[in-house]
């Protein structure tokens, strides 16, 4: 009797199973033919911003592509590049994709848009730096030793920090008020503003905390050193096996025709201000 | 408190509204952790059984493995299997990074072992005097399984409980084999690491519901199949 349930109980789960496959496979058949793979690496701005939540269905079901959006700094994502992982990237850290196309690694890279990046930093500014210049404000909070808090895992926004405190001759490493997360933007953030320390974000995943954190205000912007620049690239499928060299290429040219559109009004209904401005060359 | 009470609400109102995203991600999450668990149980039962009753050179080493990959972290595991399927990798030419089957490996990986484990030590337990009897009685091989299983229900049902455990609690490494790709690979606790860092902590809050809704409802079926009163 006991074994009989426990059969029973084994072909309910796999009823479960079952039905949920054939749900899945309902919503994923198309009309036409089976679309093909693409697999986009690039950083966790354009995914938390939910630009991509936008962009990316509208590609989908214009040229039947599948598009596996893999999320992670641009460190990883510039590496996933290098090694052949990724068809298609998106990242904004443009010193370290220049070493890329040199390479040959990836090819077809075009500028998309921009935002900037902002210190941002408690209301009552221990280092009294608002409405200062970049290299100031960072000497500033070096010489008090506020907290800062850094991203340190090698993204976008990490390498635009260390190119910043390397223009001011300046290292923090090791320092006590030096926090490296080792994590995403937004999770950076939020902890940024439980400690009440200054960050260095994008605009875009900013905005979108915002809400979360009201004791903390934009302290320094609009330097032109804070442009934060975003490239579209395919990877070489000269170089690496089993690379979507058409789907990438489509990928490339639909970032900078058709999506500028959509990249020009993102964000003004919900923030009032667009996240991100056309920029293409 | 007030946002656990607004995450609540919006549980209940995203399970209302039809939210088709919720029910796809519930359903992938169900999908990749029922198969997963079955396929452990298929294969970690009867090697549990094996290594439970005969005794043989080198049994204990497997066993020290078994134990060892009881507490195996799931990052470790999602990264050996992410260099596996890479492109690069020796199973790169089926293409199974970042897809539902990479998931359902890698829990898989994790959970296999407490389920050999847990039901080799039941086996183990079993007196040598009752396996002498069931053999003196003339039960054939089929029947001496059967009666032993019985025996073992309780521990059985225990291993499957705490294998499913970890595989609906896992994140690291479905979070690096999956992606977390929208309607795709996306499952509860991936969405919830996402929407925390996005900020929507009510989002992510209502996803924890409905996370652990499944959890204690999945619990709740095997735990009563296991406390069911034995009849003669």
């Amino acid at each position: 009797m006991k074994i009989n349930r426990k059969i029973f109980a084994l072909m309910t789960l796999f009823i479960l199973i079952m039905t949920a496959c054939s749900n899945e496979n309902e919503s994923v058949e198309g009309p036409t033919n089976e679309p093909q793979d693409m697999i986009l690496a690039t950083t966790t701005s354009t995914q938390d911003s939910g630009l991509l939540d936008v962009l990316i269905p509208i590609f989908e079901e214009k040229y039947n592509i599948n598009v596996k959006t893999i999320a992670v700094g641009t460190g990883q994502a510039l590496a996933m590049g290098e090694r052949g992982e990724a068809d298609a990237l998106l990242t904004h850290a443009p010193t370290a994709e220049e070493k890329l196309v040199a390479s040959e690694d990836v090819i077809n890279r075009k500028r998309v848009m921009y935002n900037d990046f902002i210190i941002v930093g408690p209301e009552r500014d221990p280092a009294e730096i608002q409405g200062m210049d970049v290299a100031a404000a960072f000497q500033q909070i070096f010489e008090t030793g506020a907290i800062f808090v850094s991203r340190g895992d090698d993204s976008g926004t990490h390498k635009m920090e260390w190119s910043l405190w390397e223009k001011a001759s300046l290292d923090p490493s090791g320092e006590e008020w030096y926090l490296e997360t080792g994590q995403g933007m937004g999770s950076t953030l939020q902890l940024s503003g439980e400690r009440e320390g200054y960050v260095l974000t994008d605009r875009a995943t900013y905005l979108s905390h915002a809400g979360n954190m009201e004791h903390m205000e934009i302290l320094v912007e609009g330097d032109d050193e804070l442009l934060n620049i975003y490239h579209v690239m395919q990877v070489n499928d000269r170089k690496y096996e089993r690379i979507n060299r058409e789907a990438a290429n489509l990928f490339v040219e639909f970032m900078v025709e058709e999506a500028q559109e959509i990249i020009k009004e993102f964000g003004m209904e919900e923030y009032g201000q667009p996240l991100f401005f056309q920029y293409t060359e | 408190m007030g946002l656990i009470y607004e995450g609540f609400l919006k549980a209940i109102e995203m399970l209302l509204s039809g939210d088709r995203e919720i029910y796809e991600i519930t359903l992938t999450t169900l999908r990749v952790c029922l198969s997963a668990i079955l396929v452990s149980t298929i294969i970690g039962i009867p090697l549990g059984v094996l290594i439970g009753l005969h005794s043989f050179p080198g049994k204990k080493i497997i066993l020290i493995f078994v134990n060892i990959g009881m507490g195996l972290p799931p990052v470790v595991a999602g990264l050996y299997i992410t260099m596996l399927l890479w492109r690069s990798g020796p199973l790169g030419h089926l293409g199974l990074l970042y897809t539902t089957h990479a998931i359902i490996m890698a829990q898989i990986v994790v959970s296999l072992p407490i389920i050999i484990g847990l039901t080799s030590a039941a086996f183990q337990q079993i007196d040598s005097k009752m396996l002498m009897q069931i053999k003196a009685l003339g039960a054939t091989k089929l029947q001496r399984l059967v009666i032993l299983l019985k025996e073992t229900k309780l521990a059985i049902l225990a291993a499957i409980i705490a294998g499913l455990g970890r595989v609906l609690a896992e994140v690291g490494a479905a979070m690096m084999v999956g992606g977390n790709i929208r309607g795709d690979t996306r499952i509860l606790t991936t969405s919830m690491v996402m929407e925390v860092s996005k900020g929507n902590f009510d989002v992510a809050i209502a996803l924890s519901f409905i996370l652990m809704t499944l959890a204690f409802i999945i619990t709740f079926l095997l735990t009563s199949l296991q406390q069911r009163k034995r009849r003669v």
